[in-house]
């Protein structure tokens, strides 16, 4: 790790004009991400300006929805009464990531900024446009069983690695920034992170010094039917391989809305619109469900490590689907 | 008298393991401590053609940085002398003595700075210029060139080269199959750590995270060029081992080399990334298995065929040990193809051989049962061998079928259903599967010493190591027994080379070999005490006869007369001696003469020597030929059966091991409680070979992909069910006079079979390829 | 911040104030083994995937190998040689005695503070990923323990010892 000048923020204001003035610092909150990246030399900040103790931590409702704040650490996130009440997906997908500890550093705005696992972003010896524009990709013709095999492109086929997020874009959460103009801008959730394409090292639409202040998610009607699904290597604490945040709000028999989004396939959560316009207007069967899962993936290409994903995807989506509709977080 | 041995008894350094008392390696508190770093190697082959330096050693902090270019030197890499110090190197080669570059990972330079983060900032600073050459990392590539290792550790490899063919052509029965097991990286929790402390040019000590503090002391002498008994290695708590910390690997030598250079003691704790680059791992194999047998299951003919590669050193997975003394087939044909890659050195892993050999034999075991329709245990029963097959020895003791038998009952075998995909549980696959465990029972010479004072406690030291295995506690526990004190009354030292000597932590060797000098050195320790008794008219005893003698509670007395006793405390404080001390040296039984060629002798020849502060020479014990692990008369080894319940969510890929009993035939437990611990240890290894444990490289740069522990997989709690371990219990009468084998390594070994049997019982998917994970249920 | 890039901060360890000066970089893991001498928080992985380093901050757990020192002044700081009182272990200490909740032990401390802390979460009604439901009422069965736990690697594999130290401290307390 470099040597770096760590600065406590007291106010998020100046803690934005700090970090936009230096195109090398960083913010830090939980550092469950950043730290490793600083560690390995991936990251290498000269500065860390410390937000953790701004008063960005509250979880409130807001119109019928919630507001959780940016510094709320994933664990009371997850244990809030209104998130578990209201959006037991929020609660569960936090739950399927990481370990308690991590947990209990993490802030919901870290969660939305960390960055691949994709090994060869990892170790900084191996070419990786999102660590080195310009040098290649490691993974496209190396071990990429983690990869992604949706959205990807030649620059990269590195995947967004995290859960909580899986459960924001299905409910079309809002993220609230603040600038260094000292405004607040509203990215909807399905606009904050990129696809690769040719600038893979850029991964997310924040403009460098923005400062995440809360994230909104607005009323829904999905309480009832959702499930988190995690696929990994073992019981706990891995990664996805894939994962599917599911929801469904039911008119009788037939499905009124649906939400249909996948972890570890993308560079960012990737929300099936064809998925969901397949389950819309249609009865809960396991026939729709796999329709719905067909659909999803209709479009993957996976590399020579990671086809099993798509297959994997499919069976992932109508598991998901399945549980939602027993209520299985009810 | 067994008053305390085989107790479930509470480990003796459990306290101070729960209260963070325990000192690791890198936890010794030195004054005036620099902290190393290490610079790896970004290319698997070639050489370095320039290395700069200049920006790191600029970093504040930075007190020194070691190249190939300035690095103090050692004396050269001589195998056939290295073989004499009694020690192990990880590989066969030194590091920063010269520009060469023999893999991806390999130490290149060394930052040593005031802090760790100072060493570790400025190592991101060493620039390096390299010639690059193309690195061999791809088995199936390499081994049209592989060679037929003839030895391995002085023993022949190559069995019956050849023999099988028309016996397997023939067969009615057949099974031929391959089966491959990925690289498997160690991963103590406790990453190794040395620190290297000075004192003038010819002395040093060096706190070690090591499986053998004697090894480390004749490594480090012979390449400083020093006397080993200025050499002191000091390891009383190492956070596991599994065989990375059997031999000695680059860093600690390079720490020593650090030390030195800048003139102070130097700390160099590796990070878990080099724990993958830079000690050892188990390396992959191919496996053929060809079994040939009649219709009602006899075998007439096993083949194995075993591919693998060496690096840098001469070892190679043996991947085909068990095959040589499991099961009666009158032919055996076993061989090794070994092919040469630029990788850091593999080395010894938790039953290395035994672990993916088995996972190939019983797996083929298996589908001979399901071709024949017979029951996987049944199989077994009909194949079982009392004798070993290739020696022609009787096995030292053998209660297999036992194991099988006592597996079945507690497990509830009968309930399986031997068609696969017959019992399901809502919308989940269950499977029952088993599978044979064995290992050799490997036996040293080691020395212990035993001291009595005169308040009654009783000291025993050996310079051996407990790596989690429970060492103290059972040492503590023969020396209560045969003193007949309370085990509360005894101590135990040990992780220093200054006391006697004892072989490495490895080979599931140190109960067996470790003990049996402890009570050689108790016995002595006894009849010099009785001696006093005896020959001093103040005593109850006087003029008695030693042989009337018996002992109890700290006290001698007369066989049936309680009354005529004299306590340990009193004979000692009429002697008015402080304490009394015996040190005793144990080997097995062996006709052979030792010589210099040999390791074991030189080990003995240093019992006693490295002693300090004037403390007595250690007296041998006479072996006995039938209590003392005579090879020419047994073959001595472990068995037990292992049995796995899978529940498999076929949709999706994924495995939960629901229940796994363990029976297990290691001769004597020395403490139920331990003893259970290391079984229970050795399946949950098992059990991350079997379904998560991979290291992958990338052949173009022949770097590891899984770099720490966040990609590769070990079993974490919810992985993990309860699992029933069971112990026959019988002494072995021949492996020393306590009857007790090691169980370090047998609790993994057949784990991964069990486990991929019962995934085809649940699901008819038969995976010939580790680890079983959800991609390839799919 | 001073000349060679060190800043000075206070922490509050078990109850004890340490003064320091250390340069921002350095972790809570390092600033306990390497500058205090709280050699009994371990460093397994220093990349938070393996939970040896696990210590308490004001009664929850964390991995203190991705905590820098420097923020967490302030805060009252619990690691293992913090948790049993005088000469009397903590009752999870002496259950891991009793049922071998560890061989090597490199581990131990990190599974003793986090069981602490889990059993706090527990306690406070936090669900977990194997939940049945969000809503609440979690039964202190294996099976929440083990995933609750599983943040912190054993390689000896003691896991089975240790869930049942963690039931024998805890049950008599756990809220149904």
């Amino acid at each position: 790790m470099r040597p770096f000048n760590y600065s406590r923020a007291t106010e998020a204001g100046s803690a934005v004009k700090d970090v936009s003035a230096n195109k090398d610092a960083k913010f830090i909150a939980g550092g469950t991400n950043l730290l490793d990246l600083m560690k390995e030399g991936v990251e290498n900040p000269n500065a860390l300006v410390d937000i953790a103790r701004l008063n960005l931590s509250q979880i409130r409702e807001m119109n019928g929805g919630i507001s959780i704040g940016a510094l709320a650490r994933n664990s009371d996130t997850a244990n809030h009464p209104l998130v578990r009440q209201n959006f037991p997906l929020l609660s569960q997908a936090i739950l399927a990531g990481a370990s308690a500890q991590l947990r209990n550093m993490a802030t919901n705005g870290g969660n939305l900024m960390q960055r691949t696992r994709c090994q060869y972003f990892y170790e900084t010896a191996m070419p990786c446009n999102k660590r080195e524009p310009g040098t290649g990709c490691g993974a496209l013709e190396g071990v990429n069983r983690i990869h992604a095999i949706l959205g990807w492109s030649e620059k990269c086929i590195a995947t967004y690695p995290g859960d909580m997020a899986n459960a924001l874009y299905a409910f079309d959460a809002v993220v609230k920034v603040r600038g260094a103009d000292g405004k607040e801008r509203a990215i909807p959730i399905n606009d904050f992170h990129r696809l690769p394409g040719d600038n893979p090292e850029k991964d997310n639409n924040l403009v460098h010094g923005e400062l995440i202040q809360s994230i909104e998610l607005p009323k829904n009607n999905f309480a009832a039917r959702s499930y988190y699904l995690k696929v990994r290597d073992r019981a706990s604490y891995a990664f996805a391989l894939v994962s599917v945040a599911a929801a469904l709000e039911m008119d009788g028999s037939n499905i009124k809305q649906a939400r249909v989004v996948l972890g570890g396939v993308a560079h960012k959560p990737w929300r099936s619109a064809e998925a969901e316009n397949t389950l819309v207007g249609k009865p809960a069967t396991d026939d729709t469900f796999k329709a719905a899962a067909t659909a999803a993936l209709k479009d993957a290409k996976g590399f020579k490590y990671n086809e099993y994903k798509i297959e994997l995807g499919r069976r992932a989506v109508v598991r998901a689907l399945q549980r939602a509709m027993n209520g299985a977080t009810a | 008298m067994r008053a305390v041995i085989g107790k479930p008894i509470d480990r003796k350094d459990a306290r101070l393991k729960v209260t963070g008392g325990a000192k690791y390696a890198a936890e010794f508190k030195v004054n005036n401590v620099a902290f190393a770093f290490a610079v790896r190697s970004e290319i698997g082959n070639g050489k370095i053609t320039a290395i700069d330096t200049g920006a790191a050693e600029k970093e504040t902090g930075v007190i020194k940085v070691l190249t190939h270019e300035n690095a103090p030197r050692l004396k050269p890499y001589v195998q056939q002398e290295v073989s004499k110090t009694g020690g192990m190197t990880g590989e066969q080669f030194l590091s920063l003595q010269d520009n060469k570059i023999n893999y991806y990972g390999q130490y290149i330079a060394l930052i040593i700075a005031e802090t760790y983060e100072q060493a570790r900032g400025a190592a991101k600073l060493v620039k390096v210029n390299y010639a690059k050459e193309t690195p061999a990392i791809d088995l199936e590539k390499e081994l049209p060139n592989a060679e037929k290792p003839q030895k391995a550790r002085g023993e022949d490899v190559q069995t019956n080269e050849g023999k099988t063919a028309g016996i397997i052509a023939a067969a009615p029965v057949k099974i031929e199959q391959t089966y491959t097991t990925p690289t498997e990286n160690h991963h103590p929790m406790e990453p190794h750590a040395t620190i290297a402390v000075w004192d003038g040019a010819d002395k040093i000590k060096i706190y070690d995270a090591t499986q053998g503090v004697i090894g480390a002391q004749g490594i480090v002498a012979h390449f400083l060029s020093l006397k080993p008994q200025n050499v002191q290695i000091i390891s009383p708590y190492v956070g596991g081992g599994f065989g990375c910390k059997g031999s000695q690997w680059a860093h600690v030598l390079l720490t020593a080399m650090a030390a030195k250079s800048v003139n102070r003691p130097v700390k160099f704790a590796i990070t878990r990334q080099m724990m993958v680059t830079n000690v050892g791992r188990r390396p992959e194999t191919i496996q053929k298995v060809a079994l040939a047998a009649d219709q009602s299951g006899k075998l007439a003919a096993i083949r194995h065929e075993n591919n693998s590669y060496k690096a840098f050193s001469e070892y190679f997975e043996q991947s085909g040990v068990q095959t040589k003394i499991l099961y009666s087939a009158p032919v055996r044909e076993i061989t090794y193809k070994i092919a040469k890659f630029n990788i850091n050195a593999p080395t010894f892993m938790r039953a290395p051989g035994e672990t993916p050999g088995t996972f190939a034999l019983e797996s083929a075991m298996d589908e001979l049962a399901h071709e024949l329709k017979i029951d996987p245990i049944e199989l077994r029963i009909l194949n079982q061998t009392a004798v070993d097959p290739l020696q022609n020895l009787p096995f030292s003791s053998e209660y297999l079928l036992d194991c099988y038998r006592i597996g079945a009952e507690k497990f509830g075998w009968a309930n399986r259903k031997s068609e696969p995909r017959a019992n399901r549980s809502g919308r989940y696959l269950v499977g029952m599967g088993m599978a044979t465990a064995t290992y050799p029972a490997n036996r040293g010479t080691a020395a212990a010493r035993i001291q009595m004072t005169a308040d009654g406690n009783v000291k025993v030291m050996s310079a051996t190591q407990d790596i989690g295995t429970g060492t103290y506690t059972i040492m503590a526990q023969v020396a209560a027994d045969a003193l007949g004190v309370p085990v509360e009354k005894v101590s135990v030292e040990l992780g220093d080379s200054f006391l006697p000597p004892a072989p490495v932590s490895g080979g599931s060797q140190t109960a067996v070999s470790v003990t049996s000098a402890v009570l050689a050195a108790a016995e002595m320790l006894k009849k010099d005490l009785m001696a006093m008794a005896v020959g001093d008219k103040n005593s109850r005893l006087s003029g008695r006869n030693i042989g009337e003698i018996t002992y109890a509670d700290a006290k001698f007395f007369v066989r049936g007369d309680s009354t005529k006793s004299d306590s340990y405390v009193e004979i000692l404080r009429r002697s008015g001696k402080k304490v009394i001390e015996a040190c005793a040296t144990a080997k097995p039984f062996s006709t052979k003469k030792p010589n210099e060629s040999n390791p074991e002798a030189k080990k003995e020849q240093g019992g006693g020597q490295n002693g300090q502060g004037g403390a007595s020479p250690c007296s041998p014990a006479q072996p006995d030929a039938e209590l003392d692990s005579n090879k020419e008369k047994y073959s001595f080894h472990s068995f037990g059966a292992q049995f796995a319940e899978v529940i498999v969510d076929e949709d999706l890929g994924t495995v939960r091991v629901s229940r796994f009993t363990s029976v297990q035939d290691i001769g004597r437990v020395l403490n139920e409680k331990t003893a259970r611990s290391q079984i229970i240890g050795g399946v949950v290894y098992g059990l991350g070979q079997a379904l998560m444990e991979e290291t992958q490289y990338d052949k173009r740069w022949a770097n590891p992909i899984n770099r720490a522990l966040a990609d590769y997989h070990v079993p974490v709690n919810l992985d993990v069910p309860v699992i029933d371990v069971h112990f026959i219990g019988k002494d072995d009468p021949h492996i020393s006079p306590i009857g007790a084998r090691g169980i370090g390594e047998i609790g993994i070994t057949g784990v991964a079979a069990a486990v991929a049997n019962a995934i085809f019982n649940a699901t008819g998917k038969r995976i010939r390829d580790l680890p079983l994970t959800p991609d390839k249920l799919l | 911040m001073s000349e060679n890039g060190t800043v000075s901060l206070n922490l509050q360890i078990n109850g004890e104030k340490h003064d320091l000066q250390i340069e921002p970089r350095v972790s809570l893991l390092d600033a306990l083994r390497e500058f205090i001498g709280l050699t009994g928080t371990k460093k397994g992985c220093n990349q938070g995937a393996c939970g040896a380093c696990t210590v308490l901050v004001d009664g929850e757990r964390i991995n203190s190998c991705f905590a820098l020192a420097v923020q967490y002044e302030g805060r009252e700081i619990t690691t293992i040689e913090g948790l049993a009182t005088g000469d009397e272990l903590h009752a999870l200490q002496a259950a891991f005695i009793e049922h071998d909740g560890f061989q090597c032990g490199y581990c131990t401390p990190g599974q003793i503070c986090s069981a602490v802390g889990m059993f706090n979460e527990f306690q406070n009604n936090l669900p977990s990923a194997v939940s049945a439901k969000m809503t609440g009422d979690y039964e202190f069965s294996d099976e929440e323990i083990k995933e609750r736990m599983s943040g912190n690697l054993c390689r000896c594999g003691a896991y089975v010892g240790i869930v049942d130290a963690i039931h024998e401290a805890f049950d008599a307390e756990a809220k149904r």
